[in-house]
């Protein structure tokens, strides 16, 4: 692989710039049948919280068009068990360890934030996005001033890169990008899944047992690229963009808009070899257009006047 | 092991209104099959793949089968393919098949076909107690019955076979003793009524859930279902750590 795709986050070098997200592909061991996870630039793992999550009861998925509902409610084992079970693994791999970060106080944050400053993980993506958890998760994304307090207390309790996970389910996403950009957070990493419901018109019932779930997928992927476009001229620190990216164009598409990588997610459901596939089509997309650096695209959405 | 490709379909038909079998050209995935594993078929124009069993394995000719029920548009769209389909597979925890003793299979409608790679293998060693709606559902019980399998057929309506649901037979057969194993593949209800019968008889018993799918590979934990291990309940995924359980570890 060329040095073309390499791209640099919060002083983190990734190889390229295609990472798994989290929740779609556990802790880096579900596909290694198919190919080392070596292969891409980093994986943000499956999020944790300080203890751990039996999750919402099942059903915990729904189909929709072009996408999925999914309200899977942080299932984990908890952020010791992950570094004693899959972090020594993980390491082993030539990829960007991301922890992602879960909780319910802001008590649960910094503790997770200690016991993996002292671990392997590059980074830490603070999940305040979650939307299938009553307590925490996305409480935490829909108000400047939590999404500004999280931000900061994680911040004094790590010195790892720190991103910001942040929700689309709010009015103004660009205000929050820069409260938690004045919080010190080095980069942000949108969208999470966008709320929503499905009911059986049979039973009368919502399909979810939670009733409600996060909405991903090839659906959300214009409202991504709107939100990310807005972030990239709110703020200064690298965005990480994702939201039903699914093919190399998708993300050429949502790196002009202003991420300087990208995460995918649902489109590895579809299709497992996705990332690949996009990594080399974002190769051959470079070499085609003469560029030396896929960062030389990142935010060059020329916006009509 | 599993792999992910596009496989040559070799041989398809239906085997009865909506119920198709299909068998395709996959070496490498037929010989890491297991008895009781399923595949994630890609179905043109759905986010989601769709779970399917596995019906019959041959290593020799390099091939999968599965038998299908079209429940909507996803596996619709699978059954439009004519060419190839495009399979991760194979997938999940099987049966574990005792090398000796008898084996009750039970199994109802759709839940019928990845029991007959138990009939395969074990041949007269397996009873099968098939329950369907009525005749026009019926299918695959000729196949138990060449591989030298008993079967006892069962309609709800009683058009074939005995009258009501399998857990009857399976009591009486479980009476009569030497029963190793019961495996089980069908709806909710059924199995629920299956490992009780079994827990009060003493017997072993295995069951192959199904739940709504995402990844398939353990990835995304969408597919669980509430199990007990070591006193603990926790959320087992049926595509990695099932979709075969201990009767004994499922809060049906």
């Amino acid at each position: 692989m060329s040095d073309a795709l390499k791209v640099k986050i919060a002083g983190v070098e990734f190889k390229n710039p295609v990472i798994a997200a989290s929740g779609t592909y556990g802790n880096g061991e579900c596909y290694t049948d198919l190919y080392p996870i070596s292969r891409l630039g980093g994986i943000s793992c499956k999020g944790m919280t300080i203890t751990p999550r039996l999750g919402n009861p099942p059903p915990r998925i729904a189909e929709t068009p072009s996408g999925i509902l999914n309200s899977v409610g942080l299932q984990n084992i908890g952020v010791r068990g992950f570094a004693e079970k899959y972090l020594p693994e993980l390491k082993k791999s030539d990829c960007v360890i991301i922890a992602n970060v879960a909780g319910a106080a802001v008590e649960d944050y910094i503790a997770a934030a200690e016991i993996l400053d002292c671990t392997a993980v590059d980074m830490i993506e603070l999940n305040i996005s979650c939307p299938n958890v009553k307590a925490g998760g996305a409480a935490w994304g829909i108000s400047r001033e939590n999404a500004a307090m999280v931000t900061s207390s994680v911040r004094k309790a790590t010195k790892k890169p720190l991103i910001v996970k942040l929700t689309p389910n709010v009015t103004d996403i660009a205000e929050i990008a820069k409260a938690v950009e004045a919080a010190g957070a080095d980069s942000i990493s949108l969208i999470n899944t966008l709320l929503g419901m499905r009911i059986d018109i049979k039973t009368r019932r919502p399909v979810l047992k939670n009733n409600m779930g996060g909405l991903s997928g090839p659906a959300v992927f214009p409202v991504a690229v709107r939100m990310v476009r807005q972030c990239y001229k709110a703020v200064k620190i690298p965005i990480i963009g994702m939201g039903g990216v699914s093919s190399w164009q998708d993300a050429v598409e949502i790196m002009l808009a202003g991420a300087a990588a990208v995460q995918m997610g649902t489109a590895l459901f579809s299709d497992p070899y996705s990332p690949l596939k996009v990594i080399d089509g974002l190769e051959n997309y470079l070499k085609r257009e003469g560029i030396s650096s896929i960062s030389e695209i990142v935010g060059k959405c020329e916006e009509w006047g | 092991m599993y792999f992910c490709g596009k496989y040559p379909i070799i041989e398809k038909k239906t085997l009865g209104a909506e119920i198709y079998s299909v068998v395709v050209y996959a070496p490498e995935q037929a010989n890491a099959a297991q008895v009781g594993q399923f595949v994630n078929i890609s179905a043109p124009g759905y986010t989601l793949r769709r779970p399917i069993s596995i019906c019959g394995i041959d290593r020799e000719r390099g091939t999968l089968r599965f038998v299908f029920e079209v429940r909507g548009e996803g596996t619709k769209a699978i059954a439009a393919e004519n060419d190839t389909l495009d399979i991760l597979g194979p997938l999940g925890k099987g049966f574990e098949i005792p090398e000796s003793g008898k084996i009750i299979a039970v199994g109802g409608g759709i839940g019928v076909p990845p029991l007959l790679g138990i009939s395969k293998a074990c041949r007269e060693r397996v009873t099968a107690i098939l329950g369907f709606r009525d005749y026009s559902k019926i299918i695959l019980d000729k196949e138990f019955s060449k591989n030298g399998s008993n079967v006892i057929l069962c309609t709800d309506d009683g058009s074939v076979g005995r009258k009501g649901v399998v857990s009857a037979p399976l009591e009486e057969e479980l009476q009569k003793g030497g029963v190793e194993v019961v495996m089980a593949c069908g709806p909710m209800p059924m199995l629920r009524a299956t490992a009780d019968v079994c827990k009060k008889l003493n017997v072993p018993c295995q069951v192959s859930l199904e739940q709504r799918m995402g990844c398939g590979v353990g990835a995304c934990v969408v597919c669980s279902c509430m199990t007990v291990k070591n006193g603990e309940e926790l959320y087992s995924r049926v595509c990695k750590d099932g979709p075969v359980f201990n009767a004994e570890e499922v809060r049906f």
